[in-house]
């Protein structure tokens, strides 16, 4: 970088120790929970929206890209400094955390992780519900950029249905206020829900004002176990249209049944073809209530047996068996490509079976398993990244499933996020018009390009490359 | 390749996903705030190394600055080999240094592992040193005179903290054998530890008392020396290897129901014999059955029935070892006692998982990173507003201490060993 612009970050930056530059921290700044490394030529830890603001103006006279960085969980490539330039790491700045019981909502920075606002939302009988499942390690703005979902968003909805204020860092290093702190507001553009989920290309999140609801008093988890696997598809369509609206509905697929139990014995059964985690919330007598009801639909769809969790320790065993899919199944090989392709919920049978037929074609490792109840299925395929005759083979079968989902009326991704990971199937879902509009709010707010280049939007030619 | 950078356990580096689960379960990464000084960071530094992509110096710093407590080995979703990892940089480290290393540095760091600790004598004139400087009342006019204040911070704050030692006569009178009224239950061999032996010698004759008490046959077994893991801990792993085969054999002469220690780090080091004999068959199958017979002191107590004579009704916490935690897994039966003897009177710190920063010799290589996890250790504790802090470890023990003196709270708050809390309840002396 030019000498003047290092001078000058000096002078933005007071405390040398947030600037880094050393070889061993640089690479270490160079990846997330995707694929793919690229080398930044620098750090900044910045604290304060003025920091950011000075280092965007600088970034932007001087046209370096600027990377937005949380803890970097990202499965899509989001933090990656692709183009080089500087990574603003914003995991350390983590001061804000106010809950406000009476206006409902929680005011943070940027680093605090997830798992800490719905904790201290808990103390004061409130819920703050979008849950990643790297929620302990997240950060708010990470889960913002990438507009997150989880197991619970079935019933609550996304990480954007509880954003209602933002502060925000142009490219050209402004610091704009979106929304505020009211439920309703339809005051001009919501520019509020155009960030959320922009991918940290539109703008820099210093501050998020978020909405917090009622924690329900009581939940219960059930677990469902299947001989068939269609079957478990109608059982989910059955309870969701029965009135029953329920927090989780988690399912597991017979390989990585199959896997937990080679992995660490529950007393799974192998021979089962699917089985079905639901956790119910709310007032006690409801949730008896409910839980009638669905015993009821699980006896009417085939299900072989139905477990009821009788207390908290009860319930931890039962998901227990959910938790250890991600460690079961990369037993044998140490490579796992997550998808998050999403479908209409009535397509999650024809999905499975679609999904299926590209495990047989390919040959390839094929583990089903999460969100049913909202379409949002992961299909994780097994590999060995060191074997790049075998990544080849797995990079058509990604291919395969994003084709199925969008053949299906679904999305390339329901919570990941396109990051670089996607960016070349976005002309499957998009035509050139839709595409040219996201471009154009691009270009509006980043003229020089300089925030997160080389995300979202594909660069011709571009495919999925998954060996190193 | 270099000879070095084929030591690292390049194929161990694979299980990471680098999903960062690891990440707020480092005391180092909440305390530096660098992605560097985070296990997905060291990871990473070590796979680059192996890959050639990166220099093997570049390692020297992340991996020095690791406190080995491996809180995020019990954390990861994929079960990552860390604690290999680890040792193979360390390892590998060590053997650059060897090489371009002054010769100097050499004699002192050999001196320190090889002549100090392996060898009973040499650590037995070291605390009888310390007991006469402590006893003569040098100690006193040390302090007084204030020319302790001139020692480096370091050294200065563990001055103040180490134990009044027992007499050199007194140490050696311990009986190496106890048997109890009745038939015993269990034959136990006693792992004496060479930090515990002469720095808490006293905890020691307490731990075989009370399995005595407890109604089991007590060996201290001949021949034993230092468990080895400030040598595996150091790279040193050759000096490690040698330091077990001698424990295995001299415990193989009696044949014993359990091997039973008192420290977290030293019982870790011993549960984890067999990972020193990837290569040897022979040795790694006699590990393998010293291993499985060793076990911590809380863990034959659960078994047992503590002749219980008094409750100890002050205000308890309990910081428990990151190594008897994160690799032992011993986690329910320290506090399952704790709570056997104090009752409500047990207040379990926030985050009691969070490493004091002690670390084996940590705290005195890296004084100043010590002491900011000790402060975030301080902070919780000092919410719980103990009378005492229950320690499983030697080195948790003087850090503990030296927190308790950091914050003024010598007065008002004691540091001691689970041993000694339930010696108390059994009166015990």
């Amino acid at each position: 970088m030019q000498t003047e612009a290092d001078q000058q970050l000096k002078q933005i930056i007071h405390d040398p120790g947030r600037i880094l530059f050393r070889e061993e921290d640089l690479v270490s700044y160079g990846y997330d929970a995707s694929f793919g490394f690229y080398k930044p030529d620098l750090v900044v830890q910045a604290a304060s929206a003025e920091e950011v603001a000075g280092i965007l103006k600088l970034a932007n006279r001087y046209k370096i890209p600027v990377t937005p960085r949380g803890q970097a969980s990202s499965l899509s490539g989001g933090p990656l400094p692709v183009k080089g330039g500087i990574v603003l790491d914003l995991s350390q700045w983590n001061d804000k955390l106010i809950i406000d019981s009476e206006d409902m909502v929680a005011v943070v920075s940027p680093g605090v992780v997830t798992a800490q606002i719905d904790k201290a939302a808990s103390k004061y009988g409130l819920m703050y519900p979008p849950d990643p499942g790297s929620s302990q390690v997240s950060t708010i703005a990470g889960n913002l950029a990438e507009n997150s979902g989880g197991p619970r968003c079935l019933k609550y909805g996304v990480t954007k249905d509880y954003v209602i204020g933002l502060k925000v860092v142009t490219p050209q290093g402004e610091i704009i206020h979106t929304g505020g702190r009211t439920v309703k507001n339809v005051t001009g553009y919501d520019l509020t829900k155009l960030i959320v989920g922009s991918e940290g290309t539109l703008g820099v999140i210093t501050e998020a004002t978020l909405r917090l609801i009622p924690r329900p008093p009581a939940s219960r988890t059930l677990m469902v176990i299947f001989d068939h696997f269609v079957d478990s598809g109608t059982m989910v369509t059955r309870v969701l249209t029965s009135g029953i609206l329920p927090s989780k509905i988690e399912m597991m697929d017979q390989a990585s049944i199959q896997a937990v139990e080679a992995y660490q014995p529950l007393g799974l059964p192998t021979d089962a073809e699917a089985i079905l985690l639901i956790e119910l919330d709310g007032h006690p007598a409801a949730i008896a209530d409910e839980l009638e009801k669905i015993r009821e639909i699980a006896a009417n769809s085939g299900a072989r047996k139905v477990t009821v969790a009788e207390s908290d320790d009860d319930a931890r065993e039962l998901w227990k068996a959910r938790k250890l899919v991600s460690p079961a199944i990369v037993r044998n090989k140490p490579t796992k490509i997550s998808e998050d392709a999403t479908v209409p919920r009535s397509k999650i049978p024809e999905f499975c079976s679609r999904l299926a037929q590209i495990k047989k074609k390919y040959q390839i490792d094929l583990v089903v398993f999460g969100h049913a109840g909202d379409g949002n299925l992961h299909p994780n395929i097994i590999c060995d990244k060191r074997n790049k005759e075998e990544m080849k083979v797995v990079e058509k079968a990604v291919e395969a499933i994003f084709q199925a989902a969008l053949d299906l009326g679904g999305t390339l991704s329901g919570e990941h996020g396109i990051g670089t990971m996607k960016s070349a199937y976005m002309p499957w879902e998009f035509g050139p018009q839709e595409l040219d509009m996201m471009k154009r709010i691009k270009t509006a707010w980043d003229p020089n390009n300089i925030l997160n280049p080389s995300k979202i939007f594909p660069v011709p030619g571009q495919k999925l490359v998954l060996s190193e | 390749m270099s000879a070095e950078s084929k030591k690292l356990a390049y194929n161990e580096t694979f299980d990471c996903i680098q999903c960062g689960t690891c990440l707020p379960a480092c005391p180092t990464y909440k305390t530096m705030g660098k992605e560097t000084q985070s296990p997905r960071g060291r990871i990473n530094l070590v796979k680059m190394a192996a890959e050639g992509k990166i220099d093997l110096d570049k390692l020297k710093e992340p991996i020095d600055l690791c406190l080995g407590c491996r809180a995020c080995e019990r954390v990861c979703p994929t079960n990552v080999h860390y604690g290999r990892i680890l040792e193979s940089a360390k390892e590998a480290l060590y053997e650059k240094e060897k090489k371009s290393g002054s010769p100097l540095k050499r004699f002192e760091g050999n001196l320190f592992y090889k002549q100090v600790f392996p060898k009973k004598q040499m650590m037995d004139t070291a605390g009888t040193l310390l007991w006469f400087y402590q006893k003569s009342g040098l100690k006193t006019v040390a302090h007084k005179t204030g020319i302790t204040k001139w020692l480096p911070d370091n050294l200065e704050t563990f001055e103040k903290v180490t134990p009044d030692l027992s007499s050199p006569g007194q140490r050696h009178h311990r009986p190496k054998k106890m048997e109890p009224h009745q038939k015993p239950l269990y034959k136990i061999g006693f792992f004496t530890g060479c930090i515990m032996d002469t720095m808490f010698d006293r905890i020691n004759d307490l731990s075989m008392k009370l399995l005595s008490a407890c109604g089991c046959e007590v060996i201290a077994v001949e021949g034993q020396k230092c468990c080895g893991a400030l040598h595996s801990h150091g790279g040193r792993s050759e000096q490690a290897r040698e330091l077990a085969r001698q424990n295995i054999e001299s415990f193989e002469k009696e044949s014993l129901d359990y091997i039973v220690n008192n420290a977290g780090g030293c019982g870790a080091m011993l549960s984890e014999y067999p990972h020193l004999f990837q290569d040897d068959d022979e040795w790694r199958e006699r590990a393998e059955r010293f291993s499985e017979r060793s076990v911590d002191i809380s863990v034959i107590l659960s078994k047992l029935k503590l002749p219980i004579k008094k409750k100890i009704n002050r205000r308890i916490t309990y910081q428990p070892s990151c190594h008897m935690t994160n690799v032992q897994k011993v986690v329910a039966e320290p506090v399952r006692l704790i709570r056997m003897v104090c009752g409500p009177c047990f207040h379990e710190l926030d985050e009691p998982n969070f490493c004091c920063g002690s670390a084996g010799i940590y705290n005195v290589v890296n004084f100043d990173e010590s002491m900011k996890i000790l402060d975030v250790k301080m902070a919780d504790v000092k919410d719980k507003h103990p009378d005492f802090i229950v320690t499983t470890n030697p080195g948790c023990l003087l850090q503990m201490k030296a927190g308790i003196e950091r914050e003024h709270l010598t007065d008002r708050v004691q540091v001691i060993h689970l041993v000694e809390l339930l010696a108390e309840a059994c009166d015990i002396d």
